[in-house]
């Protein structure tokens, strides 16, 4: 392979059609959100006594817990484990993870009914030690911090001898730059207490992300409720956070006109059926070992629901991993890639919205325009914020020797 | 059994884990679990967690799990409620809810759609058709005050509380509005102010805890008309319920729903007819709390397995490690 062939000849522009349209969605979405907070939950969203939860938890905290798995599962695979093959996809990785868990804080601040009350949760006296929840939160708040300081090495990068304050604050240039050395060797050594951190962090949280719906009891249809339920959140946050790599790794190179990094993307490929394959088997053990299989053969929307998800997100892109000749092909990765992203992303939303019956009856929950439009102007502030970064920060290294 | 307070799986308070910085861990059965972790084990790793996050999982304002052995509850005889509402008027008139007047509850068209307590309404009373000939029968609905509260269990901050005497009470200074309460309540008999933009409060029944604390009846019980509903302590109040259904064959069936039912209710009700034909939902005799407990304190019981993958992923970053590159 020819590396120069994949070096664009020009740094690549921040907007083109496509990211205004982007933009476009983020406005909206924030002009959703400031209604949110300024008129409350009831005016602008269908949420209910019988559905207190609906699409911001399902979509923006447990997609968006689910899919930012990339950054501890590749960090896993490239530092524990010291496949130097890996190291490209670290740093997108981190920063997908490190946006992801961020916008995953703000959709639950956007959900919650007393946001202005969050700071409870770092009470050690308002600890409630029995909570799901309560493990979730400190985790995530945890991993969200250990994230940052896993970033902080590639902003020392960045600015490493090139600090250039505005004005006056010009004379400090020097000094900033000192402490960026100090703080960027200081890391350095103590990195890989972080990054072990961060994936005990990760398998607690993602975990129990499936234990939450637990106390929901037969308010959850039997296809889903399970007490293996943190089990599978974690293999399947495993296999996704691969997936989301290769995905992201393949659209940012496409976006960015750069070669993808197609040998390191198969390798990593050739983890996901392994998982897959456990996920598939504990699922179906699972369901004989509670007797719920019968709820499979009748006609309802919670089965097909079910099948679309587990054929569609699992098995199909099990069979098509398999083939070794499919993974080297940046279009098969993508769908398979795709496929387990799909599989993931209606698990999340079968088990806290589509399958969720409450004990009110004759109750329907449909999200109002104002949730899709925040969830949508989340997803596109990541992008932007992904582009923004990937283009100012040496994070895509591909990219990087393009501007050097 | 010696103790004033037992837990309520029925082990004495005494005989609960104490961890070492001697903040209780309230590990549901920890007692008598077998397999797993020895208690010295457990003692040991506490103590190593006493600085992490542990500390919390112990320190928990909302374990409280001891229950006096004189809590009260309320039992409903749905075969002597009339349908009149006033505990309806009595409840909002006592929560300073939105309340008509005493005689606009005598509107029975109300009972043409089927209510659910709200945000304006912490009870309700629904008309369930005669079936074969009998009389109409009129419920109650409100919190049940689940003697192990799922939505209790649920709460990160604690604002759900199992009180020692009975009420299952909400303090919303603590509430952060995740209402993750709500989505754990088997009966889903919360509710939410989402009409307000800052200070929504998840309102429930709070067993008029203040008029009881002065030696008063609950607001609802004081105002019934009929005594269908009797106050009083939980346990002579399950006796009361099965001596009506012995000494009057025909009357009830031979079922006090909120005897086990979610573990068990605070509030008990008596039928003339499967509890399934009048709304009641059909749960077994474990709170929905206990399992949830179970897989999560078993996972991080005494915090052992997120530090022993702490230690395998650093044997293992060590072991691979081959010295040609750093992180």
């Amino acid at each position: 392979m020819n590396g120069n062939l994949s070096i664009p000849r020009t740094r690549p522009r921040f907007f083109t059609p496509g990211v205004w349209v982007v933009t476009a969605v983020a406005i909206i979405g924030a002009a959703a959100l400031a209604a949110r907070f300024v008129v409350g939950l009831g005016a602008v969203t269908n949420l209910s006594d019988a559905y207190p939860w609906g699409l911001w938890i399902a979509i923006d905290v447990a997609c968006g817990v689910a899919l930012a798995a990339g950054g501890f599962t590749t960090a896993f695979v490239a530092h524990l484990l010291h496949r130097e093959q890996f190291h490209p996809l670290v740093r997108p990785a981190l920063l997908t993870a490190m946006i992801g868990y961020t916008f995953v804080a703000l959709g639950v601040m956007t959900d919650l009914g007393r946001f202005w009350a969050m700071w409870h949760v770092m009470l050690p006296w308002m600890w409630q030690g029995n909570s799901v929840l309560f493990e979730v939160a400190i985790c995530v708040m945890t991993y969200l911090t250990v994230l940052y300081i896993e970033f902080l090495p590639i902003v020392c990068e960045r600015f490493i001898g090139r600090v250039r304050l505005p004005g006056p604050l010009a004379r400090l240039d020097r000094s900033v730059d000192r402490m960026l050395r100090v703080l960027d060797a200081g890391i350095g050594r103590v990195m890989t207490v972080f990054i072990i951190l961060g994936v005990v962090l990760s398998c607690m949280h993602q975990s129990s992300l499936g234990t939450l719906m637990v106390i929901a009891g037969p308010k959850l249809h039997p296809l889903w409720q399970s007490p293996m339920l943190p089990m599978f959140f974690l293999l399947s946050a495993f296999a996704v956070g691969f997936s989301m790599v290769i995905f992201e790794s393949l659209l940012a190179s496409r976006s960015l006109g750069l070669e993808p990094e197609i040998d390191a993307l198969a390798r990593l490929a050739s983890f996901i059926p392994v998982l897959l394959g456990i996920y598939a088997a504990a699922k179906v053990i699972d369901l004989l070992n509670r007797g719920a299989v019968g709820s499979l053969v009748q006609p309802t929307p919670a089965a097909g629901l079910f099948m679309l998800e587990f054929i569609g997100g699992v098995v199909l892109p099990f069979a098509l991993l398999m083939r070794q000749r499919l993974r080297h092909s940046p279009r098969g990765l993508l769908t398979a890639a795709s496929l387990v992203i799909f599989g993931v992303i209606a698990n999340r939303l079968n088990v806290f919205l589509l399958a969720y019956t409450p004990t009110i009856e004759g109750e329907r929950y449909y999200p109002a325009f104002a949730e899709f439009a925040v969830t949508a102007g989340f997803i596109a502030m990541i992008v932007l914020i992904y582009r923004f970064i990937v283009l100012n920060f040496p994070v895509i290294e591909r990219l990087e020797e393009a501007r050097t | 059994m010696s103790a004033a307070h037992t837990s309520i799986d029925g082990t004495p308070a005494s005989g609960r884990t104490e961890g070492a910085t001697g903040a209780t861990a309230i590990v549901p059965g920890e007692a008598g679990t077998t397999g797993g972790l020895s208690r010295r084990d457990f003692v040991r790793f506490s103590g190593v967690c006493a600085a992490t996050l542990a500390a919390g999982t112990a320190a928990s304002a909302g374990g409280n799990r001891t229950l006096s052995d004189d809590r009260t509850g309320v039992l409903v005889d749905l075969t002597l409620c009339i349908g009149c509402r006033r505990c309806e008027w009595a409840c909002n008139h006592e929560n300073g809810m939105p309340n008509g007047e005493l005689h606009e509850f005598d509107d029975a068209s109300v009972f043409d759609e089927r209510r659910r307590p709200t945000s304006m309404h912490l009870t309700v009373v629904n008309r369930w058709p005669p079936s074969g000939g009998a009389k109409p029968v009129h419920v109650k609905t409100q919190c049940m005050h689940c003697e192990h509260p799922a939505c209790a269990s649920a709460c990160l901050v604690g604002a759900m509380r199992k009180t020692p005497e009975g009420p299952v009470i909400y303090d919303a200074s603590r509430c952060i509005g995740c209402r993750y309460c709500m989505v754990a309540c088997p009966f889903q008999f919360a509710a939410y102010e989402y009409e307000k933009a800052l200070t929504p409060r998840v309102t429930k029944c709070q067993f008029c805890r203040s008029r009881t604390q002065r030696g008063e009846l609950p607001a609802c019980v004081a105002m019934c008309p009929v005594e269908a509903l009797t106050w009083g302590r939980r346990d002579e109040l399950l006796i009361l319920a099965h001596e009506r259904i012995r000494n009057n064959p025909g009357r009830y069936v031979d079922h006090v729903y909120g005897e086990h039912e979610a573990g068990g209710t605070s509030w008990l009700y008596l039928a003339d007819r499967p509890f399934t034909e009048l709304g009641f939902p059909d749960l077994g005799s474990t709170s929905p709390a206990e399992l949830t407990e179970m897989i999560q304190h078993g996972i991080f019981r005494g915090f052992a397995a997120p530090l022993m993958l702490f230690g395998l992923l650093g044997a293992i970053g060590k072991l691979t490690d081959h010295g040609k590159e750093r992180p």
